[in-house]
């Protein structure tokens, strides 16, 4: 049996253009896994993400990640984002404007490691660019370089809210591949938001769909 | 031109640049207080802090220099420690001066500080990165137009100063009369060709800072544009 490497269950009142909703979440990721969230725009997907990254704050429930416990509302536990073990990819990319490419996965190390810097740069094809900062990249490389930043620090959970979103149908498929290359290359559990079925879902281990507040496990 | 004719000069911009420096020190952990804290109570901070953008600068010289005032409480623990005092003196004027131009820098830095995208910050600590770190790395080379506007608008202020300085110092040459204070003082003297060169050099200066901060906000606009 696979082991279970973060149980999360969280309720939340979000906020919308159609009025406020309760977010309320159960959810056990076993160790690399790939599943996928989806759901309309607005139905609290990125809300999910954040709540598990710390940077948005639960109204109440658990999350217990590896045997620690992330947050947890009767005991007013709140770990920092900075001491969650996991990575990031932000929608927008929130690449830093001042860093270049290597210069990103540098940063993003605690513990300097050349050769796995080497490793996601080759993985990711960006060699060519290393010196580059991200405004002279192209959509599809900055998703890549944010791929491959959250990854450097090597977590074992890795959060991605629409990585796909904003880039063209050849980019897509692209990244579609790097991100199961990832997944599998480097054996983080990963979760994927998304408010369209892309092929991705269908290579997920399991999809959930995201309506009126609660997840159900979907057909893959 | 005799040798004290550039004395005021001196003294403006020694007023300037250390108002800056110390503004700078200051402004930048509050600034990022006031761009990131959620507590209520920060408007209260927010008003304080611009309030000398709305009061005349007698009456914030006037409020100083009552407090200064060596019968003060302030006065006589300044005094009992230093042997010295603030009103008339050149400490007097840099504390004034600092007071008058909080909001020129510390508006200008939490603009930078609010322009930027809350994913940066949020993206570094997903990163593990310190909210120090996290300043020093990523914000703060990211809003260098905003520390150079900040700066530039705190040091071109002080050297336009008129009001409180004059209310804190009084205008004691070589150590309170600054070149603002020095085109008034000619003029009551009717020294008006004295009064012009003051005011030309004056006039220059502060048509320069702007200059700067102009063209260093245009660059910014077109490197924002990726």
């Amino acid at each position: 049996m696979e082991k279970i490497l973060i149980q999360i269950s969280l309720k939340k009142t979000i906020y919308t253009s159609e009025g406020s909703s309760v977010l309320d979440i159960n959810l056990d990721i076993s160790n690399k896994s790939l599943i996928t969230l989806f759901g309309r725009s607005g139905a609290g997907k990125t809300t999910i993400l954040r709540m598990i990254a710390g940077l948005t704050k639960p109204e109440s429930g658990k999350i217990i990640f590896d045997d620690s416990v992330w947050f947890e509302s009767a005991t007013k536990t709140n770990i920092k984002p900075q001491f969650r073990d996991l990575g990031f990819v932000f929608q927008d990319y929130a690449l830093f404007p001042n860093m270049t490419v290597r210069e990103h996965l540098n940063y993003a190390q605690s513990i300097k490691d050349d050769n796995y810097i080497s490793e996601l740069m080759e993985t990711f094809g960006l060699n060519s660019f290393e010196s580059k900062k991200p405004q002279f990249l192209s959509g599809g490389q900055k998703q890549k370089l944010s791929l491959a930043r959250a990854l450097a620090r090597k977590p074992k959970l890795l959060l991605l809210d629409e990585p796909l979103s904003a880039l063209d149908n050849e980019s897509r498929i692209n990244l579609q591949e790097e991100i199961l290359k990832a997944h599998r290359l480097f054996s983080t559990a990963t979760i994927l938001v998304s408010h369209d079925l892309d092929e991705i879902s269908r290579l997920s281990d399991k999809v959930y769909n995201l309506e009126n507040g609660t997840l159900t496990e979907g057909n893959v | 031109m005799n040798e004290g004719f550039f004395e005021p000069f001196r003294l403006s911009l020694q007023l300037a640049f250390f108002t800056t420096l110390i503004l700078f020190i200051i402004g930048i952990p509050l600034a990022y207080y006031l761009s990131y804290s959620t507590n209520r109570f920060k408007i209260l901070l927010q008003v304080i802090l611009s309030m000398p953008l709305v009061l005349p600068p007698s009456v914030l010289g006037f409020y100083l220099l009552l407090l200064f005032s060596p019968n003060s409480f302030l006065g006589k623990i300044i005094t009992s420690l230093f042997d010295t005092q603030l009103a008339f003196s050149f400490a007097g004027i840099l504390i004034g001066s600092i007071i008058f131009n909080f909001p020129f820098m510390v508006n200008s830095l939490e603009s930078g500080f609010s322009n930027l995208p809350s994913s940066l910050r949020e993206a570094s600590y997903t990163l593990g990165k310190s909210s120090f770190t996290t300043l020093r790395r990523i914000l703060l080379p990211n809003i260098k137009p905003a520390l150079l506007t900040g700066i530039c608008l705190t040091f071109a202020h002080t050297i336009g100063e008129f009001g409180v300085i004059l209310m804190i110092g009084g205008s004691i040459p070589g150590k309170t009369r600054v070149a603002s204070l020095a085109v008034y003082d000619e003029v009551q003297a009717l020294n008006l060709d004295r009064a012009q060169e003051y005011s030309l050099y004056l006039f220059l200066f502060s048509f320069i800072i702007l200059t700067v901060i102009y063209s260093i906000n245009k660059d910014f606009f077109k490197w924002k544009k990726y």
